[in-house]
């Protein structure tokens, strides 16, 4: 198989945590490459490390050892400001939890990646993306004021809003019943499709992670199995 | 990006819009501190131009002498030289007879003569009634205060010694003379050749002699004053002008401005305590958010600056309230402190006092706000996809440095309040000492309650007292703006309470309450025998005879006077003394160096005297040392036989200098009979009688002392309540902040044990045991922190004993727990009625 350039690319990485007196180690020597434009979903039972690697896959954390490459940039040799500014241009981001700015108009919440650009003319895109996810109608609207399906529409529209290369999904359908999570899904991977970016999800749901190319399954912080899906393997 | 870029104001602002209200009232506490800032500073700009404005007319001439003898030949001459326009003035106290109500009173008498005031005018109803007693004899101008306290009317007569004299007129200010004054001795103006027709100055009787001068526009009167000086210091003459009245009364009206200005401070330091600790509790609410921002790209810099933000404009906010409410409190002041003001104030805006205390508040708003903000820089991004995340919790140097900053602010502010570096240190160290007790006080409840749990008591105690230390606690914050708060105002309340019980205990009992002094020698026995018909007993009857010193050890009193550097026995080397003989020591004596000497011979040389020890420690003289003392012309050398201790806090003559029997027994001198009226009324017709049949014979009465100083007191006391009044709103505001920021945490808990439950009364009960336990920590432990400064400020700066107010702190003490208690469970009012969604979906 001859992969495109890797988005990301993890190498002996490791991260250990300090609890209490003794050293808590909850991602053992992980290595793994994502190419360019692929799906993939990380799999594995609570505590098997997910999270841990996704954070650090995305910059908001460092490594104990090993590194993290994401569209060529070592992670590890960036400043904090630094990847700040990474995950601003290069990466999109899908909570569990949502995590809107319970603050901001759903308008707002979906502008701010883009305005932290210093650009002024968002508005429009801002609008547009909303309107993508079916929310034409509720952009003046706090996340309060929003069900769970539609607080999720609106972090799809702000994960998208930077035309970001690489999206990093974490649980998106985690807090959704099972139709409202099954529209989620397919609108993740319908702006996928459309723009192209690299996909990487973290979850427990079988029928979404199957819908990837690519399955990493973890188990006590290391990647015990790494599968292809058929789709990709016909690509 | 910067500060100003337009982004992060937009930011700030988007984020704040839906809380406005709560971020108000977290600057709501640095209003009143701004406030009382702009008020009192506004004020004493106000003062301050009155006094240089008013100063000639304080004086009401170019030039004073003041003298306590009638001005020697040398200094007439002197004075003739000076030329210029003249006027005398003879003041004195002594007993008025008000013929019409049969009552009789202290009063404190003044001389009428010549154009004096040169400048000002004595304001009296009738307006100008002054006119009349400077062309016609036989007329007096009365207090206003003595006229209602005696119901007197113009034309009713007032006996002075032997003269009667017409009220002409009521006296409504005099320059110069704060109202306060004239309750203790309220003046009556007579002119001054009928001084003569009462027979009250007499040889050796006390009285202040003043000569003022009006100068020519040529003359320089502070060059004059110079000049002259070392000749009256030689007479103990003492010369005012313009500028030097000008200089003391802005020192006496600076004590009054300094006290008001730190009270006012202290609202501001309470305010900026409140800031932070709001601030504190919102950007721990604010932790998903920022994390948030921070994934989608922002950095530390630019979440910092979106908090800096809404901090900043709510402080500008707060400045700006701060002075709107100052100004309108300043135009109060004048009414609550007038009392005690020699000037007529004229209110303006003063811009200093407004930059000034608005630059301070919001100082201190971001300073104190900058310890919590400071914590923005450690959120982790990953805190959004991991809520158990723990937080850095290495110590952040920067922390320090803002820690130091808020230390040196505010002793620079302090400083700068007190205008003294020695006062606003030990002002600022004072605050620390506080605070550093109260984190402790705090910090050992949190660690007691965590450590003995009484894990036997009922499922409501055991929450409520966990509340108290878990995560989240508010107790830190509210045992330090509460306990903070509480302490002052008790502080003040105990000082207060433990000088007016000192006078009261002065009049109670059986101790001595009426003391008749200036009876000459041959009234001794008929005054005496007077007193014993009234049933009254005869406590003490001692002679009294006034002196200077003139030498001490080997030098002249002239020329120590000469030297500027002799400072602590300053006011003895000027003052006559009243000074006695007797053969013993009496009960409120004790001999702390020496022999006693009862008696000596008539013709002895160096005669053995008995001092006080504060007069030897203030002359630095000993046992043994020589001094020559001035009676009446006759010097007599004298050396230091003993040093008695004695207790000035007893009603009795008390002397400072006692001679032994057998030198003095023929010098010019007057009686004292120390006596106790068993009523008012027995006192008042003693009085009556002796009036009338010896006008030179003045009577003190203590119980009317008493009342008048009472009634001081409360006046002042309305003054301090006035500000401290800022320090307890201030309390209260910081402690509803406080509350309502503390009730987001609540509101989770309540919805989680409502819905696994809880009925709606147990959830008020854990609320209001909560409350009930800080409120009561907070208050116990600022209650005892003043019963502490209350015992200090009795043992070292008033000299008296210390009877703590027990019964009032208690019930001060429950008032601050109550309204702890009331104010918690209003603000979380709701929370334990509404349906569980509803709350979390509106406090989202």
């Amino acid at each position: 198989m001859n992969d495109p350039q890797p988005m990301l690319s993890v190498s002996g990485l490791s991260k250990t945590y300090r609890s209490g007196e003794r050293d808590l180690t909850v991602l053992h020597d992980v290595t793994f490459d994502i190419a360019e434009g692929s799906t993939a979903a990380i799999v594995g039972p609570s505590g098997s490390g997910k999270t841990t690697l996704l954070g650090l896959c995305a910059g908001l954390d460092l490594p104990s050892s090993g590194t993290v490459r994401l569209d060529g940039a070592d992670l590890g040799r960036l400043s904090e400001d630094e990847r700040a500014l990474v995950r601003n241009r290069l990466v999109g981001f899908v909570f569990q939890s949502f995590q809107l700015i319970p603050t901001l108009t759903a308008l707002e919440n979906v502008m701010v990646p883009a305005e932290l650009q210093g650009r002024s003319d968002v508005r429009n895109r801002a609008r547009d993306l909303l309107e993508t996810v079916g929310l034409g109608e509720r952009m003046g609207h706090y996340p309060v004021q929003l069900s769970g399906g539609e607080q999720q529409r609106v972090a799809l529209a702000r994960a998208f809003i930077n035309s970001p290369k690489i999206l990093f999904a974490d649980e998106p359908t985690g807090n959704l019943d099972a139709d409202t999570g099954a529209s989620i899904s397919d609108l993740i991977f319908e702006l996928n499709r459309e723009a192209g970016t690299t996909l990487v999800l973290v979850t427990h749901d079988q029928v979404l992670a199957a819908q990837t190319q690519r399955i990493l399954r973890m188990r006590g912080g290391q990647i015990v199995q790494d599968v292809y899906s058929e789709s990709s393997l016909n690509r | 990006m910067t500060f100003f870029h337009s982004w992060l104001w937009k930011m700030a602002w988007r984020d704040s819009r839906a809380h406005l209200k709560r971020l108000f009232l977290f600057v709501a506490s640095i209003i009143l501190g701004v406030a009382a800032m702009v008020a009192i500073g506004g004020f004493g700009d106000n003062l301050e131009s009155a006094i240089n404005d008013q100063a000639k007319t304080l004086l009401g001439a170019d030039l004073a002498f003041r003298s306590q003898s009638p001005f020697p030949e040398k200094i007439e001459a002197l004075a003739d030289s000076i030329g210029g326009e003249q006027a005398r003035e003879i003041d004195f106290s002594s007993m008025a007879f008000f013929p019409a109500q049969n009552a009789t009173r202290l009063v404190r008498i003044r001389t009428l003569e010549g154009r004096f005031p040169f400048y000002g005018k004595l304001e009296s109803q009738p307006a100008g009634a002054d006119g009349f007693l400077r062309q016609h004899s036989g007329g007096a101008l009365v207090d206003q205060n003595l006229m209602l306290q005696y119901g007197l009317a113009l034309g009713d007569t007032v006996r002075l010694g032997s003269a009667a004299f017409e009220i002409k007129g009521e006296l409504k200010k005099i320059p110069g003379q704060a109202e306060a004054g004239s309750a203790i001795a309220p003046t009556i103006y007579i002119a001054a050749r009928d001084l003569g027709n009462t027979g009250l100055i007499r040889f050796g009787s006390r009285a202040v002699y003043r000569l003022y001068f009006r100068l020519a526009e040529s003359q320089d009167p502070e060059k004059i004053r110079e000049e002259l000086d070392p000749q009256l210091r030689a007479e103990r003459i003492r010369a005012s002008t313009v500028e030097s009245q000008k200089e003391s009364l802005g020192q006496a009206m600076g004590n009054l401005y300094r006290f008001l200005n730190l009270v006012a401070f202290i609202a501001l330091l309470l305010g900026g305590i409140g800031v932070g600790s709001a601030i504190h509790v919102y950007i721990k609410q604010k932790l998903n958010t920022i994390a948030v921002l921070r994934c989608v790209g922002a950095t530390i810099r630019q979440t910092f600056l979106i908090y800096l933000i809404q901090t900043f404009a709510m402080g500008v906010a707060g400045a700006l309230a701060g002075i709107a409410l100052g100004l309108m409190i300043q135009q109060f002041i004048p009414a609550v402190v007038g009392d005690f003001l020699v000037v007529d104030l004229e209110m303006f805006i003063s811009p200093a006092a407004v930059l000034q205390g608005a630059g301070m508040g919001l100082v201190l708003t971001l300073l104190f706000a900058l310890l919590p903000l400071l914590g923005i820089r450690r959120v982790s991004p990953l805190l959004a996809i991991r809520a158990s995340f723990a937080e850095n919790s290495d110590r952040d140097p920067l922390r320090l440095g803002v820690i130091g900053l808020i230390a040196a602010a505010v002793v620079a502010f302090a400083i700068l309040q007190t205008q003294s570096v020695a006062v606003g240190l030990g002002f600022a160290l004072g605050l620390a000492g506080a605070l550093a007790l109260l984190t402790g006080a705090a910090n050992l409840l949190m660690w007691g309650v965590k450590r003995f749990f009484p894990g036997r008591l009922g499922y409501l105690f055991r929450q409520s007292l966990a509340n108290l230390y878990r995560p989240n606690n508010q107790t830190l914050v509210l045992m330090l703006s509460l306990g903070l708060g509480t302490f002052l105002i008790a502080t003040l309340y105990v000082a207060q309470e433990g000088l007016l019980n000192q006078v009261a205990l002065t009049g109670s009992g059986n101790q001595p309450n009426l003391i008749l002094f200036d009876i000459q020698t041959d009234q001794n026995t008929a005054v005496r025998e007077m007193v014993e018909e009234h049933q009254m007993p005869v406590l003490q009857n001692v002679p009294i005879v006034t002196a200077r010193l003139s030498r001490i050890k080997d030098r002249s009193v002239t020329e120590m006077l000469a030297d500027s550097s002799q400072s602590p026995g300053r006011w003895a080397l000027n003052r006559e003394f009243r000074l006695t003989y007797r053969d013993t020591l009496i009960e409120t004596e004790k001999l702390v160096a020496g022999t006693w000497v009862p008696e000596v011979a008539a013709d002895q040389d160096t005669i053995p005297v008995s001092i006080e020890d504060g007069l030897a420690e203030d002359l630095g003289i000993a046992v043994g040392d020589f001094l020559e003392i001035d009676v009446q012309g006759v010097a007599m050398p004298a050396r230091i036989a003993s040093i008695r201790d004695v207790d000035w806090q007893r009603v009795q003559t008390n002397f400072l200098i006692v001679f032994p029997r057998g030198v003095l027994e023929y010098a010019p001198q007057f009686m004292v009979v120390v006596t106790r009226a068993p009523s008012r009324e027995v006192s008042a017709t003693l009085q009556r009688d002796l009036v009338q049949r010896f006008p030179n014979v003045a009577a003190v009465d203590l119980a009317l002392i008493l009342r008048t100083v009472e009634g001081i007191l409360d006046r002042i006391s309305a003054v301090i309540r006035f500000m401290a009044f800022f320090s307890i709103l201030t309390g209260l505001v910081v402690l509803a902040s406080a509350v309502i920021t503390s009730r987001y945490q609540r509101v989770q808990e309540s919805v989680l044990l409502r819905t696994l439950g809880a009925t709606k009364s147990q959830i008020r009960i854990i609320m209001l045991l909560e409350y009930v336990y800080l409120g009561s920590l907070a208050a116990a432990t600022g209650v005892l922190l003043s019963l502490a400064s209350g015992w200090a400020l009795a043992a070292w700066v008033f000299n008296i004993a210390y009877h703590p107010p027990l019964v009032a702190v208690g019930a001060f003490t429950g008032g601050v727990i109550l309204l702890t208690t009331v104010l918690g469970m209003l603000n979380s009012r709701g929370i334990a009625t509404r349906p569980p969604l509803e709350i979390l979906r509106s406090e989202a």
